[in-house]
């Protein structure tokens, strides 16, 4: 038991990872990867209410009627997420104010109703908790090398700090502006897949 | 008396009784290789979780416990919000004067702020009676024309709320210009969902520090303007570099600069009448 424990946390952070293998949360990791910060935040929210969430789905799970059980998961989200916002409004204004969209944006993530509709709906409380946290953030760390390129390429920066030297731009370097773009991204998330299958023989298709 | 079910691993054979078999009828398999089935759904039996009315039930009390999880947490949280926003908003006045990222605002927003008025018609200032505004676009559609007067260094400066529309939604901004009613003093932009990285920038120091000590006022009209990055004339006073790369944000910049501060051409024109 606390071996398939380890493995609901392990796996989605890279053999079964969400993003790369499961292909959920990938309209989210477009939206937040132009820079690092806002990638991190979102990939810290995703991973508390993915967790929260499961555990909540979990402990319901033999109650809930099987016909409307997608609209009871997504009352669940939608309220976990509301409620994390209002606190946020009142507790810390600050990065709610840079959130802005994003934290609304988490209802809206499939990897959330991916996870509580395959892993919540069958497994323990406990086991869903560590799965929640294994895919938030297994999500999280592809959101963060994308966010980490497309930063470094497109603007320059790191967390909003000037990385490469000014005296590059007066030799003719110029930021690549298609990093900053959405497709740019999806490129990026399929490079990192092609690694991801490399390393990963049997997850190739034959 | 309750039968179990037993299932011989080998086969797939299922024998009912008591207990397994010795020998299984089908393979022959040994007792070692028959397992009990445990019926699923036993222990909520008395518990139809499909028939319609528990569904229908399961799903008020659902809607019930989160409508007033909802508003306990929304009401216990509102004035904190509410108190939250108002500092916000006079963070927000501050950095057009370039008081940015403040410990104590509101003591900041009192030392400073010396007045929040309305313009007139005639371009005259008078002082604004009601509640402090946390939004100025509502105000503005309603004909109230703020101006904040504020003191800086033994200076006044004035303070006006703009409104406009970027690329994917609502941007705002604070222009606070000096006694002569058209030299930027400063400005602040933030905006509600422009591209980060592209129309963002706007909210950003590299953008709003090309404002200071330009000029507004060009004979009876609003000469400042944002143009695209690259095309404001070198030296000129009145044009300013957009954000690269985004246009039609930086454009918006400029429409909202020019569609506010116009209402305020009596304001700014009205220097001499006023010492």
């Amino acid at each position: 038991m606390a071996n398939k424990n380890t493995e609901a946390l392990k796996q989605p952070m890279w053999v079964n990872n969400p993003v790369l293998v499961q292909i959920l949360g990938i309209c989210s990791a477009l939206a937040v990867t132009a820079q690092l910060k806002p990638a991190i935040v979102m990939g810290l929210s995703v991973t508390i209410i993915v967790a929260m969430a499961n555990v909540i789905i979990s402990l319901l799970r033999n109650t809930i009627p099987n016909r409307i059980r997608i609209i009871i998961q997504l009352v669940v989200v939608a309220a976990l997420v509301t409620v994390v916002s209002e606190i946020l409004k009142a507790f810390a204004y600050d990065v709610s104010v840079q959130l802005s969209v994003y934290i609304g944006l988490i209802i809206t993530n499939c990897i959330l109703m991916g996870r509580l509709e395959a892993f919540a709906m069958q497994n323990g409380p406990w086991s869903s908790f560590l799965d929640g946290i294994g895919n938030g953030l297994g999500y999280a760390a592809i959101l963060v090398i994308v966010a980490f390129i497309r930063e470094l390429f497109g603007s320059g920066t790191l967390f909003g700090f000037q990385i490469i030297p000014q005296c590059c731009y007066e030799a003719g370097y110029l930021n690549n502006g298609l990093m900053i773009m959405p497709p740019m991204a999806l490129i990026l998330v399929g490079c990192v897949i092609w690694y991801h299958r490399a390393k990963n023989k049997d997850l190739q298709e034959k | 008396m309750a039968t179990k079910k037993f299932k011989c691993k080998v086969c797939g054979y299922v024998h009912e009784g008591d207990k397994a078999p010795e020998k299984c009828p089908m393979c022959q398999a040994p007792q070692s290789e028959f397992e009990e089935i445990v019926e699923e759904g036993a222990a909520k039996k008395g518990l139809n979780t499909n028939s319609n009315v528990y569904t229908i039930l399961y799903a008020a009390v659902m809607v019930i416990v989160v409508a007033f999880l909802l508003v306990f947490v929304s009401q216990t949280l509102k004035d904190r919000q509410d108190a939250n926003i108002v500092n916000d908003t006079k963070q927000q006045i501050l950095s057009a004067l370039n008081l940015r990222d403040l410990p104590d605002v509101a003591g900041k927003y009192d030392q400073v702020i010396k007045a929040d008025a309305l313009m007139q018609k005639d371009g005259q200032l008078v002082e604004y009676k009601g509640q402090f505004n946390t939004t100025y676009k509502s105000e503005f559609d309603k004909g109230n024309l703020h101006v904040f007067v504020a003191e800086v260094e033994g200076q006044t400066k004035y303070i006006i709320p703009m409104n406009g529309l970027g690329l994917w939604g609502t941007i705002w901004g604070y222009i606070a210009l000096n006694e002569d009613r058209s030299t930027v003093y400063g400005v602040y932009f933030s905006h509600a969902s422009e591209t980060p990285g592209l129309g963002g920038e706007i909210a950003g120091l590299k953008f709003q520090n090309r404002f200071p000590g330009k000029q507004v006022v060009d004979g009876n009209e609003i000469g400042l303007k944002v143009v695209k990055y690259g095309k404001a004339v070198q030296g000129s006073q009145y044009e300013i570099d957009g954000v690269t790369g985004a246009t039609i944000t930086s454009t918006g910049v400029n429409t909202m600069i020019n569609k506010v501060l116009s209402e305020y051409i009596p304001f700014l024109t009205n220097v001499e009448s006023n010492d």
